[in-house]
């Protein structure tokens, strides 16, 4: 019984035009003890700094950081660094690299999604969000094949709505929210699961 | 056991199999983005797993080669990240101009752009007949593309850019010749520049450098493979000699590190203490 609770282990969120808004709503709703690391792809102007992290952790009581290569993950927000792909090893450290842009981006969604696979399996929850692309159209598909969760933002609350659109129609996502709902579900989601594993 | 769990020793026998066969080692560099390459040969050649891949690469010299040049890191362009170079210009070369000969190693040199940067950067400042580059790779396909200096010409207005942010004294159309859609660089830029073949996880200390660049080629290896790298850099330098990275990566977590100090952070570039 206890094995078919799904005990959440990672977040990984997409997103593009629009995102720093977007980015900043979902984390507000998330209280400082949030029991799950967020890894974050935003796409950035290559020669832009580390500015994000800086203005989201003015927005929330997370711990927010630019994403160091070899860091071991623990429960913060960290972002990926303009012009590097951000992956995630198996024994949950962060590495980059500067392969080819995926998705005419760098760092690109599907790069960051498609190594967390390897890194949580099914424990893991990604969220697609605002976006002018269709990068993390691939990363959700293999996601949902290998069992975990998938949050769209609903495509008519989003800036650009083409990434959201490109997510939901490759495959079958297990939510679609509008912007200000993703960040109180995810938390009730993560709290619930927790809760109902514990009584197990 | 499960797939993933599978494919993960199907990974670590491809890998062995590579080592046994060919030489190459690649049991150290971070498996990650390593996955994404290979798997990226695997649909490309449409064969159905690992281990199907690791018998073709057993029984096929050209299919390994395929496989290399993915395997191996090849993006590059010239004056990448032009305030690293700046920051050269700025603090290492009048240094570098104490010395009446230098020797300069660019390891994981790839098709060449950050060498011919470096050629033309001397130049300018007037050292590059007193220096000798050694330009390295572990890829020979790669090496030669780089000895030939012949680039696509839709990279040359980021190139131009990148010259011109990087502090370039000249225009930087005296630097290359246009021929149809490439770009061929001046020869006396590769006069002094020694292209050869070096594995950073398996060759050795080959002279006393005065400077070494190794830029975002440490992001690919394991913490393990790092310390053997930066320690043959640390034997390769010598006194007050200059170490430059890329901009994500760092000396900090290396055994090496209290042998170097920070010459300029944000850029990553170090001076050995002794």
């Amino acid at each position: 019984m206890k094995n078919e609770i799904n005990l959440f282990e990672a977040v990984v969120i997409g997103s593009s035009a629009g995102g720093i808004h977007a980015l900043s709503s979902v984390l507000a709703a998330l209280p400082s003890e949030f029991p799950l690391p967020i890894i974050i792809v935003q796409h950035l102007h290559p020669h832009s700094d580390s500015y994000l992290a800086h203005i989201l952790s003015t927005k929330c009581e997370l711990k927010v950081k630019q994403a160091d290569e070899k860091e071991t993950i623990t429960n913060a927000v960290y972002i990926a660094p303009p012009n590097y792909h951000l992956l995630i090893e198996e024994d949950r450290s962060l590495s980059l690299s500067i392969d080819k842009h995926v998705n005419f981006a760098r760092p690109s969604v599907d790069v960051l999604f498609e190594s967390a696979i390897y890194a949580y399996q099914d424990k893991l929850i990604a969220i697609i969000l605002t976006g002018a692309n269709n990068d993390g159209s691939q990363g959700v598909k293999n996601i949902k094949e290998n069992g975990g969760y998938v949050i769209v933002q609903e495509p008519t609350t989003a800036e650009a709505d083409a990434m959201p659109k490109a997510a939901i129609a490759a495959t079958k996502v297990d939510k679609i929210l509008p912007l200000e709902q993703i960040g109180p579900y995810l938390l009730a989601m993560v709290n619930h699961s927790r809760r109902v594993h514990r009584f197990l | 056991m499960n797939d993933i769990e599978t494919q993960n020793i199907e990974l670590q026998l491809l890998l062995q199999a590579i080592y046994l066969k060919y030489g190459y080692d690649f049991r150290n560099y971070s498996k990650a983005s390593l996955k994404r390459r290979i798997n990226h040969r695997l649909l490309k050649e449409g064969l159905e797993s690992l281990s199907a891949m690791q018998h073709k690469l057993l029984y096929d010299v050209h299919f390994f080669d395929r496989l290399l040049l993915d395997m191996s890191i090849n993006v590059t362009e010239m004056f990448r990240d032009p305030s690293f170079y700046l920051a050269l210009r700025k603090y290492v070369i009048p240094k570098l101009k104490q010395h009446s000969f230098l020797k300069i190693w660019h390891a994981g040199c790839s098709s060449g752009e950050e060498a011919y940067s470096m050629a033309i950067i001397l130049k300018e400042e007037g050292l590059y007949d007193n220096t000798q580059i050694y330009a390295t790779d572990m890829n020979e396909v790669i090496l030669k593309q780089a000895k030939e200096g012949i680039f696509k010409i839709n990279k040359l207005k980021q190139y131009t850019a990148n010259y011109q942010k990087s502090g370039g004294l000249e225009s930087f159309s005296n630097y290359y010749v246009a021929h149809y859609d490439h770009v061929v660089m001046d020869k006396s830029l590769k006069k002094n520049i020694l292209f050869s073949d070096h594995n950073l996880a398996i060759d050795g200390v080959f002279g006393e450098m005065n400077l070494i660049l190794c830029r975002n080629v440490l992001i690919y290896f394991n913490s393990e493979l790092q310390n053997r790298v930066l320690k043959l850099f640390f034997d390769s330098l010598g006194k007050d000699s200059f170490l430059c990275l890329g901009s994500k990566e760092s000396i900090y977590f290396s055994k090496t590190s209290d042998a170097f100090k920070e010459v300029v952070k944000e850029e990553r570039i170090y001076r050995k203490l002794y």
